[in-house]
């Protein structure tokens, strides 16, 4: 006969009450160490999908992540020229935040170096990758876009065509995939009016100056296209991404490339830290505390409650000891209660939270680790907290029956 | 003295002296008694109210520690020199039985769970502690009641189960404070026979507090106590 167990079954109901109480404190401490991990994998998704050696960025940047990093298209032929390298490919990425179905609708445009770069490599879902230069975008899942739908973004309409998982932007933003081109045309969408402005800004500055006067045709030129001006700079692009040959020495093309005055280069291992390190790092820093706090108060709540029901106990407890029970009956009787509590209200934080972390707006990935860090403290907690009612539990003195 | 005696006593109990408070609040609840019980003897125990009955069943019963005296049950010293001679919580639950005013059974056990308990924490192989909680509730008159938690019960049958409960392990000496104070005087007898019963049968000393003097035959012998001392 089992003390412990039969006292519950007594008092059923508000044993699972508590316990359901108890297991959703438990699940929102589980949620913020969930929380925690979904923002690193977040962070770091793209970089660890997109597998690369080297990152090549703006000298002295840490971007293109952390911060804006400014490289020209052509980077990516230069560091091409590198014996070792593979692919070499320009990387854009910045972020949009549009009208869509009467709801803001925040997309991470992504540039993607076709044609060599289709998006084959990405974790498609549905759909397929890009197959023509224009006009189409792979989306991440997050974002509710449907296969087939149209998108208007600047002056041309987008198609999505694949659907990715799990494809957000460091700050949890879903990402989409579209030709390094049109990538930029939605970056550098100016409307025609700015256009103008800017050409006859531009054919006012030529009229006055010496190249203006000497070469007529210049200012002519200077009316058409930008992309026709050949001393006009090209679009920029934010980082290059290098692959290593199979076989050959990846330190040695980090050191050729580390030698050029313009640009930095860093591994993915560093572009994860500087992700993880700075972005990340106070979001972790506030979920930490967090979840201290709130072990703290499911330890105290715990407390109360295991002290309570032992408080509730202690005639019988009285009576226990004057027929005469071993302090280790009164023990058992709150300490497998303490851990059932604990036990149980983790289970129902558990499966309550497989049912409600994939609602939370933004990614909670449960690690084991965590899972059996968190699992150990619950007991460890039901322990300690079981201690005051333990203590009152065998500081009572038998005659108290009588009273 | 003798440790090693086989007494035909009982209880033996010797200048018990307990006292509450100190100084200008002291009580002398229980001034120097001394008290024999044979064994097989049913003894009541009568007297006013603060005569200090309730105060001398709890020294007995290894519950509080007289502040002088000394104490015999069933032949062995448990008591003596300002110090218990033995486990009390051990000698209790192997060698007393009690009973009070109110049945205190574990509101979250049944009847039948109730009597078992005593022999459970008294380490009895459950497949005796389940037989004799059932003989013992039949012998009691409530062994259809055996799966009923003690809030179903009347105050009698939860008297009575309390009553199951403290002669679960048998016990050598059985201390009653007001049994049937709560019960009707019918019942009340009944119980006070039931006591006289085991007395007789099982040999136990029995002391049982009461006010009901309608009952007194039941008992083989009555003794009396006032002001903390027994009457002559
Ligand atoms: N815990 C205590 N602290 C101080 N004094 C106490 C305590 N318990 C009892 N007393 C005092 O000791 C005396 C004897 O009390 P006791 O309860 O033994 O009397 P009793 O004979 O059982 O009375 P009743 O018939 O009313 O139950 C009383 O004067 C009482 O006030
Ligand atoms: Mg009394």
């Amino acid at each position: 006969m089992n003390l412990a167990r039969r006292d519950i079954q007594h008092n059923i109901g508000r044993f699972v009450l508590t316990t359901v109480g108890l297991g959703l404190l438990l699940m929102v401490t589980m949620g913020m160490g969930g929380i925690y991990r979904g923002l690193v994998q977040e962070a770091t998704s793209l970089v660890d999908k997109m597998d690369a050696d080297f990152w090549v960025v703006q000298k002295n940047t840490r971007g293109p992540f952390a911060e804006i990093s400014r490289v020209p298209v052509n980077l990516e032929d230069r560091v091409l020229t590198v014996p070792g390298v593979m692919t070499s490919n320009a990387f854009v990425s910045h972020t949009i935040q549009r009208e869509h179905r009467g709801k803001p609708l925040r997309i991470t445009v992504q540039g993607l170096a076709w044609p060599q770069d289709k998006g084959s490599w990405l974790p498609l879902v549905s759909g397929r990758s890009l197959a023509q230069a224009h006009y189409e975008m792979i989306a991440d899942e997050s974002l509710k876009l449907h296969l087939g739908e149209k998108i208007k973004f600047g002056k041309d309409v987008y198609t999505v065509v694949g659907l990715t998982r799990a494809m957000t932007s460091p700050a949890g933003d879903g990402m989409a995939f579209f030709t390094l081109q049109d990538s930029q045309a939605i970056q550098f969408d100016i409307p025609a009016e700015a256009v103008r402005l800017e050409r006859s800004a531009r054919y006012a500055r030529a009229q006055k100056m010496d190249v203006g006067r000497t070469s007529p045709q210049t200012i002519k030129r200077a009316l058409g296209s930008s992309s026709q001006i050949p001393a006009l700079a090209m679009p920029s692009v934010s980082a290059v991404v290098v692959k290593v040959k199979p076989g050959f020495n990846p330190d040695y093309v980090q050191s050729v490339i580390s030698k050029w005055p313009d640009v930095s280069v860093y591994s993915s291992q560093t572009q994860r830290q500087f992700l993880v390190g700075g972005i990340v790092a106070r979001s972790r820093r506030q979920l930490g505390l967090f979840r201290i706090l709130l072990i703290i108060v499911s330890a105290i709540i715990m407390s109360l409650i295991l002290y309570t029901l032992t408080i509730d106990k202690l005639h019988d407890i009285a009576m226990l000891k004057l027929i005469g029970a071993r302090n280790s009956v009164i023990l058992n009787l709150i300490m497998q209660q303490a851990l059932l509590l604990g036990v149980l209200g983790y289970a129902v934080a558990y499966i309550i939270g497989q049912w409600v972390f994939p609602l939370f707006p933004r990614r909670v990935v449960l690690v084991p680790i965590d899972l059996w860090v968190l699992g150990l403290i619950v007991v460890a907690v039901s322990i300690i907290s079981s201690m005051l009612g333990i203590y009152k539990a065998l500081t009572i003195e038998p005659n108290e029956v009588l009273a | 003295m003798n440790r090693n005696s086989v007494s035909s006593n009982s209880l033996e109990a010797e200048s018990l002296t307990k006292r509450y408070g100190s100084g200008h609040t002291e009580v002398v609840a229980v001034g120097n008694v001394s008290l024999n019980v044979a064994k097989g003897e049913i003894v009541a125990l009568l007297g006013p109210s603060g005569a200090g009955k309730s105060t001398l069943l709890t020294l007995l019963g290894l519950i509080r520690p007289p502040d002088t005296g000394r104490i015999v049950i069933d032949g062995k010293i448990v008591f003596e020199n300002n110090r218990a001679k033995v486990n009390v919580r051990r000698f209790r639950r192997e060698k007393l039985g009690f009973v009070f005013q109110k049945a205190n059974l574990i509101p979250f056990l049944t009847a039948f769970e109730n009597v078992r308990l005593a022999m459970d924490i008294n380490d009895q192989p459950a497949k005796v502690s389940r037989k004799r909680s059932k003989e013992l509730l039949e012998y009691l008159g409530v062994a259809e009641r055996a799966q009923h938690l003690p809030c179903k019960l009347s105050g009698g049958e939860q008297q009575r189960v309390a009553v199951a409960r403290a002669l679960a392990n048998s016990p050598s000496l059985i201390l009653a404070d007001e049994p049937t104070a709560a019960l009707d005087s019918v019942r009340g007898r009944q119980v006070m026979e039931l006591f006289r019963k085991v007395a007789h049968e099982q040999h136990a000393g029995i002391i049982v507090v009461t006010h009901d003097h309608r009952a007194l035959d039941v008992f083989d012998r009555t003794i009396e106590m006032e002001d903390g001392k027994l009457k002559r």
